[in-house]
C-alpha cells in the first residue's frame, strides 16, 4: 500500500487539504492582479474553479513522484508542493524564479520535486510523460507519472500516440484529463467524438472513467486507484475529471462561445471549495471557525510570497547563448 | 473606403473578399468561429459566410493542414490556420513530406493551392509562442513562404497567395496586427498587384542597404529615419518573400550603396539572413562592397519569457542603427 501525501478523508488533514485548494485560488487571483497591473509580460491561463482536480491527483501520489502540466499549470505545481513565492517570482520575471525569468507562467518546472514541467504546447507533456514513466520502469524506481491534460488536448495526435505506447508497454503513467468543458472557445461536446474523452480509453485497453472533477474527495479516491495500477505494474489509466473553469481561456478572451448563466451556475452550485467545506462541516470535522482560519492561513501565505517575490532580483540579460546549451 | 487600415483588419479584409468572391475558398483552424481567431483577424466572418465555409476545429494541427492539402489537391482553395506559428510543428507531415511534394512527386500532374496562415516573432512571452521558424519553410523546396510587413502587403500578398496554385505559408507578426498603415482594399481577388516573390525597395537611399522582412521592415525604416539625423541615408528593402527570394533586387540595391545589412528577428545562425548575404557576394555585387557586410538578427537562444531578456533576443531600432553607422565607419 503507498501512502498518499494528504488524505481529503482523513479529518486529520482535511484542514490541510482544504488550504491547498485556497492556495491555488488566492495565488490564481494575486496573478489576476498582477496581469493587471501590467506586471507581468504575455498571456496567462487562469484555473480558478478547477483546483480540486489538481489537488485530488497530486495528493494521491507519493512523495517523488512526478507531474507533468500544461498551460493552465499554477495548480498542479501548487498542488506538487511548488513555493508560491518561486512561481511568482517566475512570473514577476525574477532570477529567483523557478526558470530564472526565462520560462514564465506555461514553462515552470521543478524537476527536483518531480515537476516535469507546464508547456505551452496542447498535449506536449502526454509523450513526454510516457517516457518518463519508461524510465521509472527502466530504472526500477517504483515511481509513478501524473500527467495533465485539457480535453481539448485529446483530440491532438500526440494524445493517441501516448496512451497507445504507454497501454502495450504497461507504463506507470495516470492521466488525467482536467475537462473543462471548452478548449479555448471549442465546447467538449463538438469537439470530440465517441461520447467522451474517457470512453476513448476503451480502444487502448485501459480503464477509463469520468469522475466529478469538482469534488476533491471523488478525485483523489480514483487517483489512488489509478496510481496505485501504475506503481503494481498493471500500467496506465485515463482519467477524465469534469470541471470548470470561471475565468476566460486567456486574457484575451471574450467568452461569446457561453453564457453567463452558466458560469454562474457553476460556480453558485459546484465550486469545488465550497462543496469541501460542506462536506467537513457536516461531517463536523471542521467549523466556521477552522474555514475562516484556513482561508485566512492561504491568503497569508501568498501575500507573503507575493511581497517577496516582488522584492527579488530582476532576471538576467547577459549569456543567454551560453544558456542555450548545456 | 477606409484610407487606412490596421495590419489585422486588412487580412481580416483579403479573407472577407476571398470568401466573397471564390466559392473554392474555405477556412478552417481552432477557434476561428465564434472567437473569432485567437488574433481576432475571422472576427464577424462565421456570421456572414456560414460554418461550412468558416469552420472551427479541434485542436489537431496535423489534420488541419493535411484536410487542407486533400481539399486542395481536389479542387478547393483552403486558407487553414495554425494559431501561432510555433504550432505549425505540430504539422509537419503534412506541409513538408506531402503538400511541398505533391505536385513534384506525382509529374505535375496535381497542384497543391493551400495557404497556412500563422502568427509569427516575438512578444507573447517565452519559447513556445514566440518563433520565427521561417527559414525552415524556406528550406524546403516546393513551398512558398511570404511575411508581410505592411497593412496593404498583408492584404495584397494573402490575395496572391490564394492565387498561387503552390502551398503558401503565410506569417503574419502578432506585433504588426496592431499597427496601422496606408490601406486600400482591393475590389476583386484578380486585382492584387503583388506578387510572390518580389522585393520592394520601401526607402531609396545611397549610402547602405537594409535587407529585411515582417517586423523588421518596419524597424529598419524607424532606424532609417534616425540615421537620415545623422547624415546617413539609408535604403530598405522589404524582401517581403523569403522563398522564392528576390535577390535581384537586394544585389541591385547594394550595386548602388556598397553597403548590405540584413536584418530579421529569427536566430541568426543558418538563417534566412546567410541566404541573403551568400545571395550578394556569390554575384558582382561583391564588386561593389565597400565594408564587409553584417548581420543584426536575434541572438541564438529560445525566445526567453522577461521582458528585458525578448528585447535582447530580438534585434531593436537601436541595434539597427548602431550596426548601420559601424558600417559606416568600416
Ligand atoms: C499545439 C497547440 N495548438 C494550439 C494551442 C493554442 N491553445 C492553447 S490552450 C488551447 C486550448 C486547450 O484546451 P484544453 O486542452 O481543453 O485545456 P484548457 O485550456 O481547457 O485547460 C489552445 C487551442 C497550443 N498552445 N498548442
Amino acid at each position: 500500500m503507498s501512502m498518499a501525501r494528504m488524505d481529503p478523508t482523513d479529518a486529520a488533514q482535511a484542514a490541510d487539504v482544504l488550504k491547498g485548494m485556497w492556495s491555488i485560488r488566492i495565488f490564481e487571483e494575486a496573478v489576476e492582479e498582477l496581469f493587471s497591473r501590467g506586471l507581468l509580460h504575455g498571456t496567462m491561463h487562469l484555473t480558478i474553479g478547477q483546483e480540486a482536480v489538481a489537488v485530488g491527483v497530486c495528493d494521491a501520489l507519493d512523495e517523488g513522484d512526478f507531474i507533468t502540466s500544461t498551460h493552465r499549470g499554477h495548480g498542479h505545481a501548487l498542488a506538487h508542493g511548488a513555493d508560491p513565492e518561486r512561481m511568482l517570482a517566475e512570473l514577476l520575471m525574477k532570477d529567483t524564479g523557478y526558470c530564472r525569468g526565462r520560462g514564465g507562467s506555461m514553462h515552470i518546472a521543478d524537476v527536483d520535486s518531480g515537476n516535469l514541467g507546464a508547456n505551452g504546447i496542447v498535449a506536449g507533456s502526454m509523450t513526454i510523460a510516457t517516457g518518463a514513466a519508461l524510465s521509472q520502469r527502466l530504472q526500477e524506481t517504483g515511481k509513478v507519472v501524473a500527467c495533465f491534460f485539457g480535453d481539448g488536448a485529446a483530440n491532438e495526435g500526440a494524445f493517441h500516440e501516448a496512451l497507445n505506447l504507454a497501454s502495450i508497454w504497461s507504463l506507470p503513467v495516470v492521466f488525467a484529463c482536467e475537462n473543462n468543458q471548452y478548449g479555448m472557445s471549442m465546447a467538449q461536446e463538438k469537439s470530440t467524438a465517441g461520447g467522451s474523452v474517457a470512453n476513448r480509453a476503451s480502444a487502448y485497453g485501459m480503464p477509463g472513467v469520468q469522475v466529478d472533477g469538482n469534488d476533491v474527495v471523488a478525485v483523489f479516491e480514483h487517483s489512488k486507484e489509478a496510481v496505485e495500477r501504475a506503481r503494481s505494474g498493471e500500467g496506465p489509466s485515463l482519467l477524465e475529471f469534469v470541471t470548470y473553469r470561471y475565468r476566460g481561456h486567456s486574457k484575451s478572451d471574450r467568452n461569446l462561445y457561453r453564457t453567463q448563466q452558466e458560469i454562474d451556475e457553476w460556480r453558485t452550485t459546484k465550486d469545488p471549495l465550497m462543496l469541501y467545506e460542506q462536506r467537513l462541516r457536516s461531517l463536523a470535522w471542521l467549523g466556521d471557525g477552522d474555514i475562516a482560519a484556513v482561508q485566512a492561513a492561504a491568503r497569508e501565505r501568498i501575500r507573503a510570497a507575493v511581497a517577496a517575490a516582488y522584492k527579488a532580483p530582476p532576471a538576467l540579460v547577459d549569456d543567454l547563448e551560453g544558456a542555450t546549451y548545456a | 473606403m477606409p484610407e487606412t487600415s490596421s495590419y489585422a483588419k486588412a487580412v481580416g479584409a483579403a479573407l472577407r473578399l476571398l470568401l466573397t468572391e471564390d466559392p473554392r475558398v474555405f477556412l478552417a483552424g481552432e477557434d476561428i468561429g465564434i472567437y473569432g481567431g485567437a488574433f481576432g483577424i475571422t472576427d464577424g466572418l462565421v456570421q456572414e459566410f456560414g460554418e461550412d465555409r468558416v469552420r472551427d476545429t479541434p485542436i489537431s494541427e496535423e489534420v488541419i493542414v493535411g484536410l487542407g492539402v486533400g481539399a486542395a489537391i481536389t479542387g478547393l482553395r483552403p486558407v487553414v490556420e495554425v494559431q501561432f506559428f510555433d504550432f505549425i510543428v505540430n504539422a509537419m507531415d503534412p506541409l513538408v513530406n506531402q503538400a511541398a511534394k505533391l505536385h513534384f512527386m506525382y509529374g505535375g500532374h496535381v497542384d497543391v493551392p493551400m495557404v497556412v496562415r500563422a502568427a509569427g516573432g516575438g512578444g507573447t512571452g517565452a519559447a513556445q509562442h514566440s518563433q520565427s521558424l521561417e527559414a525552415w519553410f524556406a528550406h524546403v523546396p516546393g513551398l512558398k513562404v511570404v511575411l508581410p510587413a505592411t497593412p496593404q502587403d498583408a492584404h495584397d500578398l494573402l490575395l496572391a497567395s490564394v492565387l498561387d496554385p503552390n502551398p503558401v505559408v503565410f506569417v503574419e507578426h502578432k506585433l504588426l496586427y496592431k499597427t496601422e498603415g496606408p490601406f486600400e482594399s482591393r475590389a476583386r481577388i484578380a486585382d492584387t498587384p503583388a506578387r510572390i516573390g518580389e522585393a520592394k525597395v520601401v526607402r531609396h537611399g545611397t549610402d547602405l542597404t537594409i535587407a529585411a522582412y515582417s517586423i523588421m521592415t518596419v524597424k529598419a525604416l524607424e532606424a532609417a529615419k534616425r540615421l537620415a539625423d545623422a547624415g546617413i541615408d539609408a535604403e530598405v528593402v522589404d524582401l517581403r518573400t523569403v522563398r522564392p527570394l528576390d535577390i535581384e533586387t537586394v544585389r541591385g540595391s547594394v550595386r548602388k550603396t556598397g553597403r548590405l545589412l540584413v536584418g530579421h528577428e529569427a536566430p541568426t545562425a543558418v538563417g534566412v539572413g546567410a541566404e541573403v548575404v551568400a545571395g550578394v557576394v556569390e554575384s558582382d555585387a561583391l564588386d561593389y562592397l565597400l565594408a564587409p557586410v553584417r548581420r543584426v538578427c536575434g541572438r541564438d537562444n529560445p525566445m526567453p519569457y522577461a521582458k528585458e531578456l525578448e528585447r535582447a533576443t530580438i534585434p531593436q531600432v537601436d541595434d539597427i542603427e548602431r550596426s548601420a553607422k559601424e558600417l559606416m565607419n568600416a
